[in-house]
């Protein structure tokens, strides 16, 4: 396409747009006085920011078109060949160790606490990712099994009292057990309609948490929810938080190592396959019902995990904690970090969670900057920022 | 000794279109047989049909891989693997995320047993297991000469060694009959050559048998003991190469000038 072509788009966009925005941007009713104003100087904005925006986003997409003309299998990225140097593994995990160890010692509460958030969405990106990026299964509804957990942890306390010890792992149990009712009837399901289903199943546990007045106390929510202790000794406001971060680190080591583990098995390569070939899976000999509720149970797990960590962190939740919006949000996580990458997940969840503290102001732009963001990596980095190297094996060549 | 597949009066209905029309057939123990036709004759909906992807409208299926025969049809296509049935496709279905040894080494899984705890905790037996499964996998990968390729992704290989990749990956399920469906597809004569070496390796040396849907008549001609014919859905001609060359109906039907190849 000709230089002149594409000026010419961007022209029709710019116009476009100065039409699509002119109600918003141009028209202002004053009602004090009662006239209407015309800012016509926003037009003229509106129209060069379009022009401008659509001729770099041309840009960018004939790069990238030229790019994958040009060579498809370039190497792995600058931070997977860091990643896959085994003499940086031993410092890398010290620095990163002694670091984690003296946070919350080095900041403040404050700090400490939205790390602890972070961490939660660290653990919840790592399980999804077994879902969305080993699997393949758009699960939209993934923060429906975050609720089971954190209302296992309070109902059970409040009735049975229940400890945070018991309550992790029967957490971890009942969000497993809701991952396989919930798997069960989508076996079939495949791509946009699963994630439809998988939405409305989200939807209909915060709906009956919040309808169901004997049984969650509705929107009001369970308050009072103890914190983790430690046998025999009795943690200050301050040392609980810092208890509860050592806690939610050691879960997120745990749940690395579980899930590398699994993913370079015999369960990792049938989920692999699975996502990439439904019915060539099925000719290796693989289950498919019984590799996808694997993959919905296991997921699960670790989002009912930290649905406990939630709730013992925050001390109350409602069903306001647990809407849609979660559940983009991890999903977010997972896609940005690079899907099926662990490196990737964790990467991208710190970042989506902590960004958004530190840059208060531009809070009301999250939403925004999210989707931008998203749609800017699926088409100029699909893999995501870390993207996922397989494994390989080492053999004497005979 | 009864075949070790036999098919009996299948037919495959597509609401009204019957896409294989009561077909027979029977492949005997270290046979190489071959079906042919023309396109869109039913020839991969019968390989669909007998690895349990469909299930067909009629007829039976039954195996016998140790002396006692076993009907098959109607079971999922995994349990069909399991039985030792294994199966490439004409339009390649590779694990495209997966590096060549991977996609082999998932082969493995009809043959292998871990678990999820088994996965988690890595204990003896599973590391045991994990290293049986690189070690097949590799030797695998030597006989149909892709070692060299074994850390590329499988998305990246030349188009006629990923078939060669689909066949690799059938093998690693152990199956005493292995189906390929137009494995020479989009190769070169060189490669095509190769690959008829290749099948008669696989059937002197593993024992398995082989059902192979095939156009280059070459290939079909020196490879098969036995060459069925199809169109629309009915079986037109069967028998040894010679008597399909010079069955007049067949010519009709398909072979047309490529008599002489
Ligand atoms: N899933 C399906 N649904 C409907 N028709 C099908 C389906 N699969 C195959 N067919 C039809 O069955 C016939 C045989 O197809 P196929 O087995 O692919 O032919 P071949 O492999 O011999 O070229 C074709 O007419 C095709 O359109
Ligand atoms: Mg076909």
């Amino acid at each position: 396409m000709t230089a002149k072509d594409e000026i010419k788009k961007s022209f029709l966009a710019s116009i476009w747009f100065m039409f699509l925005t002119f109600p918003l941007m141009v028209i202002k009713v004053n009602t004090v006085t009662d006239t209407v104003e015309w800012r016509w100087h926003n037009m003229v904005l509106v129209g060069i920011g379009a022009f401008f925006l659509s001729m770099l986003w041309r840009y960018l997409l004939k790069r990238q078109a030229d790019g994958s003309k040009k060579e498809k299998k370039e190497g792995p990225g600058i931070i997977q060949r860091l990643l896959q140097k085994k003499e940086l593994t031993l410092p890398g995990i010290i620095i990163i160790g002694c670091f984690t160890l003296l946070f919350p010692h080095i900041f403040s509460m404050y700090q400490t606490n939205i790390m602890i958030s972070a961490l939660i969405y660290v653990m919840l990106g790592l399980g999804l990712n077994i879902v969305i990026g080993l699997a393949g299964l758009l699960d939209l509804g993934y923060v429906a099994f975050f609720a089971v957990g954190a209302y296992s942890y309070a109902l059970l306390n409040l009735h049975y009292g229940v400890v945070f010890w018991i309550a992790l792992p029967l957490g971890g149990l009942l969000a497993a057990l809701f991952g396989i009712i919930l798997g069960y009837p989508v076996l079939r399901l495949r791509g946009d309609y699963l994630a439809i289903v998988t939405l409305g199943f989200g939807e209909i546990i915060r709906l009956v948490l919040e309808n169901w007045n004997e049984f969650s106390f509705g929107p009001s929510g369970i308050a009072n929810i103890p914190k983790p202790g430690l046998p025999g000794t009795d943690l200050s406001l301050q040392g609980s938080t810092i208890f509860i971060f050592y806690i939610i680190v050691a879960l997120v080591i745990f749940t690395i190592f579980v899930i590398n583990r699994l993913e370079n098995s015999r369960i990792g390569r049938a989920w692999i396959a699975l996502k990439d070939d439904e019915i060539a899976c099925q000719s290796m000999g693989i289950n498919k019902a019984k590799t996808k509720l694997r993959a919905f149970a296991l997921g699960a797990t670790w989002a009912g995990m930290g649905g406990v960590v939630f709730a013992a962190k925050t001390t109350f939740i409602n069903p306001a904690s647990f809407t849609i919006w979660e559940s983009v949000i991890i999903l977010c996580t997972v896609v940005l970090g690079g899907m099926g990458s662990i490196a990737g997940v964790i990467s991208g969840a710190l970042l989506l969670i902590l960004l958004p503290e530190y840059l208060r102001d531009f809070g009301q732009f999250r939403m925004i900057t999210f989707g931008a963001v998203l749609v800017l990596m699926m088409v100029f980095r699909p893999g995501g920022m870390i993207e996922n190297v397989r494994k390989t094996y080492k053999f004497e060549k005979n | 000794m009864k075949p070790i597949l036999e098919v009996k009066n299948m037919t495959m209905d597509f609401g009204g279109l019957r896409a294989i029309d009561s077909l027979d057939l029977y492949i005997n123990k270290g046979e190489i047989v071959a079906l042919i036709g023309p396109n869109g004759a039913g020839k991969t909906t019968f390989f669909n049909c007998i690895t349990g992807i469909y299930t067909p409208t009629s007829g039976d299926v039954l195996i016998n891989p140790q002396g006692k025969q076993e009907r098959i049809n109607g079971l999922k296509t995994n349990i069909v693997t399991r039985k030792g049935l294994a199966r490439t496709f004409q339009n390649i279905r590779l694990f495209t995320s997966m590096t060549v040894l991977e996609n082999v080494m998932v082969g493995c899984h009809a043959v292998t047993h871990t678990g999820v705890m088994g996965a988690i905790f890595r204990g003896k037996s599973t590391l045991a297991e994990e290293k049986f499964i690189v070690e097949k996998s590799y030797e695998i990968l030597k006989k149909i000469g892709l070692e060299k390729y074994v850390d590329e992704l499988a998305v990246n290989l030349p188009y006629g060694a990923q078939r060669l990749l689909e066949i690799a990956r059938a093998m690693a399920t152990d199956p005493f009959l292995l189906l390929l469906d137009e494995p020479a597809a989009g190769m070169n004569p060189q490669e095509t050559a190769e690959l008829d070496e290749l099948i008669l390796k696989i059937r002197d040396n593993e024992g398995i048998s082989i059902l192979l849907i095939e156009h280059d008549m070459k290939l079909v001609m020196s490879l098969s003991e036995r060459i069925y014919v199809v169109d629309y859905g009915k079986k037109i001609g069967e028998g040894v190469p010679e008597e399909i060359r010079n069955n007049p109906v067949v010519i009709k039907a398909y072979l047309g000038e490529e008599i002489d190849a």
